[in-house]
This record gives structure tokens, sequence and C-alpha cells, in this order.
């Protein structure tokens, strides 16, 4: 694997999904999808909604139990027992928190605490999940609200913000933990058109910079740019991946060249 | 200690003449019981809440027997019930082990009984301001590695406040009226000190008028609680509701 790896000038993989399958009931929305995220990569995943996504997304930091699969982070196999709603749950508490923690987790409806302020929300998990001095964690959160143009806002409350800044906020939180990963479910699907812009120049800032990222997305055009990897998503299945060269303009499979070209 | 026909101002005073002093410490003592006792309640309901959203089948079976019970008895009955059953059992347990009986102490035992009657009431105030938690703020907690005491103590708790202070603000003006009940099992709280010093007015009296001024002075001291009470849950619902935009 290393010679492996060394030999094509790879990067150690940061997320490896094996074979993941979710029931809803009786329904079956994932149907063994896998993915791997080496670090430095982002990988895309679209397709319709109800494809399949966001719930993918949502198992590889457990905020959905998959019903089959494996989920390795950073190398660490997440230890799985199967419970009795019939889906695997991690069975190490302490191992979900620690793999948690390395997956900055971006939602589309921002989900900032509405009881703190911006600058409480951005240091809250590292002071007290990763125990950074509060000092330590102010000064990271100041720069990183900087960088993403919120400095001035650091004292107000979330509901004062517009959905834009709410987001960008909600980005700055999670690179305050110094993920390994960040995992962004529909960014910007929950804003007005024109606040859209604002959000997706963080994102594209942080691919260029090198993050690793999986990103849920329904901005085409966007995933077109940023991706090093691309996955069309339907109806639990993955249609069709590869460089986004690909999927975005020879794809191999009918029903992906309709959706990438539906949506523009 | 009363000669015939003190003044009413004498009545009210401080001292041997007068029972100022008296009503004034039974109006330290019915604070103090409805306070320790909301306390207790609070905690109650705390876990109480708890149990009933994320307990087992058992320990949600527990506490809706709990609530339901508490809530469906008139607190008077129960207040009587607790008091005798569990001084009768409490006896008869330290007998079994030979020792004395003992005299429970009705403050103590005051606090208790009305603390386990408000930790009905609160348990569902505090379960459904939890339930009106955006599903998304606890999400948020969990995928940032917060464990479950964590959780509950920097996100869960602080966001229901908003949502539990309406209800517990009342539940508080239900305490301290609730404390006047204590009386039943021998505690000299605010409405049994007056009772008993209209008692012996109207015996060496037989001014009607000094009863209604005893009487409506301990209205009125229910009345300040009241009042107070009030401006301090306004304050703490504005504090809590800080983050929160005011509908226009």
């Amino acid at each position: 694997m290393a010679i492996e790896a060394k030999a094509a000038g790879k990067q150690p993989v940061a997320v490896k999904v094996d074979d993941l399958h979710k029931y809803f009931g009786q329904l079956e929305v994932l149907k063994g999808v896998s993915l791997t995220a080496r670090e430095g990569e982002v990988v895309s995943m679209i397709g319709a909604s109800g494809s399949g996504k966001s719930t993918f997304l949502r198992c590889i930091n457990f905020l959905e139990m998959p019903t089959q699969g494996r989920i390795q982070v950073t190398g660490e196999d997440v230890a799985l027992k199967p419970g009795k709603d019939g889906n695997l749950h991690p069975s190490d508490r302490k191992q979900l928190e620690r793999i948690r923690t390395r997956l900055g987790m971006v939602f589309q409806s921002f989900n900032l605490w509405q009881h703190m302020t911006v600058l409480q929300n951005v240091i809250e998990a590292p002071v007290h999940v990763l125990r950074v001095p509060t000092a330590e964690a102010i000064a990271r959160a100041e720069k990183l609200l900087n960088k993403v143009g919120l400095y001035e806002k650091r004292d107000q409350y979330p509901a004062f913000l517009s959905g834009g800044q709410q987001q960008r906020a909600a980005i700055a939180r999670a690179l305050c933990m110094e993920p390994k990963v960040m995992l962004f479910d529909e960014p910007t699907s929950a804003l007005d058109p024109e606040l859209v812009g604002e959000v997706l120049r963080v994102i594209r800032d942080l691919a260029e910079e090198g993050r690793t990222m999986i990103l849920v997305t329904h901005e085409m055009k966007f995933a077109r740019d940023v991706s090093s990897h691309v996955i069309y998503l339907h109806q639990g299945v993955i249609e069709e991946e590869g460089p986004p060269k690909q999927v975005f303009g020879v794809p191999k499979s009918e029903r992906c060249r309709q959706f990438v070209s539906t949506i523009h | 200690m009363l000669a015939a026909s003190t003044s009413i101002f004498t009545m009210l005073s401080w001292g041997d003449q007068g029972y100022g002093d008296e009503i004034a410490l039974g109006t330290l003592v019915t604070l103090q019981v409805s306070f320790l006792a909301y306390l207790l309640g609070f905690a109650i309901g705390l876990v109480g809440a708890v149990g009933k959203l994320a307990g087992g089948a058992i320990t949600r079976g527990a506490f809706n027997v709990y609530t339901t019970l508490v809530r469906a008895v008139p607190e008077l009955v129960l207040i009587l019930l607790l008091y005798y059953a569990g001084s009768d059992s409490l006896n008869r347990l330290l007998g079994g082990v030979g020792l004395g009986p003992v005299r429970i102490n009705a403050l103590v035992a005051g606090i208790v009984v009305l603390g386990f009657v408000q930790g009905a009431y609160q348990t569902e105030v505090i379960r459904a301001a939890i339930q009106a938690i955006p599903i998304g703020q606890i999400e948020a907690a969990r995928a940032y590695g917060m464990g479950p005491l964590l959780r509950f103590r920097r996100v869960v708790l602080p966001a229901m406040l908003p949502f539990a202070i309406p209800g517990l603000a009342n539940l508080w003006l239900n305490a301290t009226k609730d404390s006047a009940l204590i009386s039943v099992v021998g505690l000299s709280e605010l409405a049994l000190t007056t009772k008993q010093a209209a008692g012996y007015i109207k015996y060496t009296q037989g001014n009607p008028l000094y009863l209604l001024v005893f009487y409506a002075l301990t209205a009125a001291i229910y009345l300040a609680i009241s009042l107070a009470s009030n401006q301090f849950f306004a304050w703490l619902e504005r504090r809590t509701r800080r983050g929160q935009r005011q509908p226009a």
C-alpha cells in the first residue's frame, strides 16, 4: 500500500467509505456506495434531490447510522456494532467523538448555536471538546473570522446575521477545530441566490489551500471548478464518477449527461 | 402578652407587644421552603425530562407514573399522604433496626414534599422545552464531538431555557402559594403565622377590623413576592432570549 501510494504519487487516505447501505424502514436509500478521499482532494457529490447524497455524507460522521458498510477516517476504522433498529452503531463512544473532531461539518441550515455569539460559537468545541486554552482559541477564531469576513460581527448573535454570514460563521466554526476533512452538506441550498456567491468564494479559497473536502452540492459549475473527483449519485447508486472533466464533459452514463446538462 | 384594646400599630409592631417579627419570620420560612422546594423540583425536573425523552421503557414508565399521579392528586392530600406515610414508614424502618422513633422536622418535610410535587410539573415543562429546541442545534453539538453530558450542559440546557422560563415562572408562583399548604403539618410559615396571630387577636380584641388588617397584610406580602418574582423572571427571559429576534 505504502509503496503503491508512493509510486502513484498519491497522498494518504483521509476518508474511505466501503459499500455503504442505508435503509429508512423498507426503503433502501443507499445501495452500496463507496468513496475514497485522499488528503488534499475535493470530492463532490451531485445528484437529484432524494438521490441519497446528503444521507451518505451524514453517515460519515454518524449523524445517520448506516445499515451496512465500513467507514475509515484518517486510517482509523470506526468500530461498529449492530443496533436494535437494524442499523450499525459506533460501539466506542470515545472513538466516535474523537473521529468527529477530525470532520468539520457544515450544515445546509448552518445550525449555529443560537444562544451564543458568533465568536462563542467558533471557540465552543475547541475549548470544551479539544481543551484548547480559551485565549488561544479566541486568537485562532478571530483570525478565521477575519478570513471569512466576519471579524466585525464576532459579538453578534447568529439570528441577527444574514444567511450568507451565518454560513460563513459556521465554516469558521468548523475550521477552528483544525479538522482533517471538511464535510459540506449542501452549504448554499438554504441561501437566497444573491448570498450564494459569498459562501462559495470562501469554500473555493479552502479548496485552493489544499484542504480535504467532501462536498454535497447542487452548484454544478462550482463542483466542476473546484473538485478533483465528482460522484454522480442516482437513486442510491453511483451512476458515474471520475474527474470533473469526464463527469461534466464526456459522461459514460446517459442519465448523468442529462443531469449535468439540465442544471447550469 | 397583649392587653385588651391594644392599638393595631402595637399589634403589628416588632417584639413582645406585636406580631411584626413573627410575620417577618413566617415570610422568611415561606421563601425558604418555596425556594428550596423549587430547586429540588428543578433538579427532579431535569432528570425527569431527560428520563422521559431518552430513557428506556422502564425509566419512561416510572416517570410517567410519577408525573401522572402527582399532578392528578390535590397538593393538600399529597402533602398529608407523603408526610404521614413518609414519617411513619421511616419510623418503622428505624424501629426495625432498633432505633427509636424520630419526629420529622416540619421544615425539611415541607421542602421535600413540595419539591416532589414541583418536580412532576417541572418535568413536563422542561420536557416540552427540550423538544422545542431545533434539532440542528443538537446535531451540531454531536458533529463537533461533544459527549452527552457536555452537550446537555452547553447546548440543551441553555437552548431550552427560553422555552421553559414562562412555564417555570408559573411554577415558582405556585410554589410560593403551595408552601402555605405545608402549614397542615405544623410548619410556621407566613400563612400559619398569620392565622395564629389572627386567632389570638380575635380572642383578645373582638374588633373585626384587626383581622382584616392582618389578613390583608399577608395577602400583600404574597403579592409583593409575586411582583418581585415577575420582575426577576422577565429579566431572566430577556437574558436567555438575547440571541433571538423578537417578532416585529
